[in-house]
């Protein structure tokens, strides 16, 4: 019989064998300066009667949430592709899940797609095969978060931002500024809610930019460490009035039903599916500091097993009708200039500016922040993973 | 033993022990090994080289630090109130009440099970809500917090503390009871050196399953848990926001020590001898 050491010793070493085994030193994927050399789709084949997709809630409606709100089954009957939808609850919900290589495509906003892309996780587009990409808004074309070098890798969706939304029986001062939720939270100390995401912190650095100019931030996502630590400061201060952070929008809509929040960031959708639901008053609003906000994009995985029924998706779903209509309803303006002739609501496309060149310049959409400043300032910024090592210590 | 039923009793083996090895010891090591991993930092990709930062990081961070205390912490005291609440309970549906009575309350302990994990946390997050059913008929709610956590926590996991422990004490012999309060012993020195040592056993196999349970859990707390997180957030946190999967392992190794070392401690006061 072998002593006890000895056999520890035996372990440790099987152990140490396995991590060395395991371990190589090359890189896996791409290496975060080009992304993998893939090449587009070069002609349409027959929809291959599935459709596996990503979406944020609200973008692919298929009429069980609302009976009138339906674009997925006509998009069934017309192209025969059975579609099935995952909700994403967060941008790094998605990235995780278009990893496991089961989906087709995702509805990406601009703090996923570039993880994506240089992951190698989606593939390039070929916009000649989605027709009703031509009159889509220009001001969405080529942009720094949905195409490398002049290569397209998706279709622009919709945009829009992130507003401030209060309980009015509450909240009876109708506030017009963040600092509702920053240096006044207090007021309403325990039923403030903010956006549980490592990108809420940009929210904060937003706030900053405009009320502690000597930090001198000029794009919420590009933070040095010494302006990454003030936006952290600021989250902290906040947390002692949070009554819960949402990630799930069904929780932030239970939440203000319930009245354990009345003061919080949120997107147009949930505002909507309370007044709808009409048990608390809500109103919802662009702060006076301008804010966050999200374009987003419908990307195709590099490994979909359904490409010819993600293609026909991305023109659906851009196609005038179908834009204008999941633009309403989620309130966001839609990518497709088009789009503003069949909105129910006739002035729906002015209202969210949606052909606003200036307007939408003026929006921080996410974008995932790195260690080579993203507004192009340098390369003394933080980068995502900090920002997520920062979330977790706000949380405590 | 002849050959056919030596081949019988490998086939019958083959399968739980491919089981244990492959799908049990396999992810557990696969686990470890990616502890020594680590990622792109921009795509968030498994990166294969070796380093022992994440160990070190995971050691060394105080918001970990913070969050493992919390979490052991509140597995314990659910396990405490696990026992406190069982305990008299499982004696009476075991040596009190009678068969009739019996049946009743073993199916009213269990039948919980059979409801949804997420119902039942739900229903206790509109329970404990500041206007909801508990405030308004006591006038008081703990509101969502750490408060509210143990309490969902404890009534989530008090079916796997009540049988074990009405198992046990259904196992005491009356007649030892009887004998030793003929020589003498008062009630409560009978409960203390006769039933309390057949019963502890019970009592620890429970508590095995309340503290392994409690400290794993990350989907109560972020239903009644206002803005508190544990562990469980963390790994969750580091695995699918930050996409660092070697952190997340490392991480994972705490709760992973913890249990180990309960069992140790258990092993100690002998209970796990006859269980």
């Amino acid at each position: 019989m072998t002593s006890t050491p000895v056999r520890i010793g035996f372990a440790l070493t099987a152990c140490a064998a396995l991590v060395v085994a395991c371990s190589s030193s090359q890189p896996a994927g791409g290496n975060g300066q080009t992304p993998p050399k893939l090449e587009p789709l070069s002609a349409l084949g027959n929809g291959e009667g599935q459709l596996n997709l990503i979406t944020w809630a609200g973008y692919a409606e298929n009429g069980s949430n609302d009976k009138t709100i339906d674009w997925v089954t006509p998009f069934e009957q017309k192209t025969g592709c059975k579609t099935n939808v995952k909700i994403g609850n967060t941008s790094d919900e998605m990235v995780q899940l278009m990893r496991t290589g089961q989906y087709d495509g995702v509805s990406a906003s601009g703090d996923a797609t570039l993880r994506l892309i240089y992951a190698g996780d989606v593939a390039p587009v070929n916009t000649s095969l989605v027709p009703n990409y031509a009159t889509i808004s220009s001001f969405l074309k080529d942009k720094r978060w949905n195409s490398v070098n002049g290569q397209m890798y998706g279709i622009p969706h919709g945009w829009g931002a992130n507003l401030l939304m209060y309980n009015i029986d509450v909240v009876r001062d109708a506030p017009n500024s963040w600092s509702a939720v920053f240096d006044d939270a207090g007021t309403y100390k325990g039923k403030v809610t903010a956006y549980d995401s490592p990108i809420y912190i940009a929210d904060a650095a937003l706030y900053l930019s405009k009320t502690k100019p000597d930090l001198g931030i000029k794009d919420p996502y590009s933070l040095t460490p010494k302006q990454l630590d003030a936006a952290v400061e600021l989250l902290k201060k906040q947390r002692e009035n949070i009554s819960e952070y949402w990630s799930d929008y069904t929780k932030e809509v239970q939440a203000f039903e319930s009245g354990t929040s009345v003061i919080g960031t949120t997107w147009q959708v949930i505002a909507n599916t309370i007044r709808t639901d009409n048990k608390v008053q809500v109103n919802s609003v662009l702060p006076k500091e301008g804010s966050t906000g999200w374009s987003d994009t419908w990307m195709l995985s590099a490994k979909a097993a359904h490409p010819n029924c993600m293609y026909k998706w991305m023109d659906w779903i851009t196609s005038p009708e179908v834009n204008a209509q999941v633009a309403e309803y989620f309130g966001e303006a839609p990518a497709q200039t088009k789009a503003c002739e069949h909105t129910s609501q006739k002035d729906f496309c002015d209202i969210f500016h949606a052909t606003d060149e200036k307007f939408a310049a003026e929006l921080h959409y996410w974008t995932t922040p790195q260690k080579q400043c993203v507004d192009g300032s340098g390369d003394g910024c933080t980068a995502y993973n900090e920002w997520v090592d920062k979330w977790q210590q706000i949380k405590g | 033993m002849s050959p056919g039923r030596r081949i019988g009793l490998a086939l019958l083996l083959i399968p739980p022990l491919v089981w244990l090895v492959v799908a049990y010891l396999g992810s557990l090591a696969v686990l470890l090994v990616s502890a020594f991993w680590t990622t792109n930092a921009f795509t968030g990709a498994v990166v294969h080289t070796f380093t022992s930062d994440n160990i070190v990081r995971v050691v060394t961070d105080a918001v970990f630090r913070t969050a493992t205390v919390r979490t052991v912490s509140v597995a314990l005291v659910v396990t405490v109130l696990c026992v406190v609440l069982a305990v008299p309970m499982a004696f009476y549906m075991a040596k009190v009440a009678s068969p009739r009575v019996r049946l009743a309350l073993v199916v009213a302990v269990t039948t919980p099970l059979w409801a949804s994990y997420l119902v039942k946390a739900y229903a206790w997050r509109v329970l404990l809500s500041p206007e909801g059913p508990m405030s308004w008929a006591t006038g008081y709610s703990p509101g969502y917090g750490l408060t509210a956590t143990v309490v969902t926590l404890t009534y989530l996991w008090l079916p796997y503390m009540v049988i074990p422990v009405f198992a046990a004490f259904e196992r005491v012999p009356d007649s030892l009871v009887d004998a030793s309060s003929d020589l003498g012993a008062s009630d409560s020195a009978t409960l203390r050196m006769v039933v309390a040592p057949l019963v502890f056993p019970g009592i620890a196999a429970g508590s095995i399953f309340t503290f392994s349970l409690s400290l794993g859990d990350y989907i109560a707390v972020t239903i009644v848990g206002g803005k508190t997180q544990m562990l469980g957030n963390i790994i969750y946190g580091q695995l699918v926001t930050a996409n660092n999967q070697p952190l997340a392992a490392a991480l994972s190794i705490i709760p992973l020590a913890a249990i180990i070392a309960y069992l140790l401690a258990m092993r100690r006061t002998g209970a796990l001898e006859n269980v």
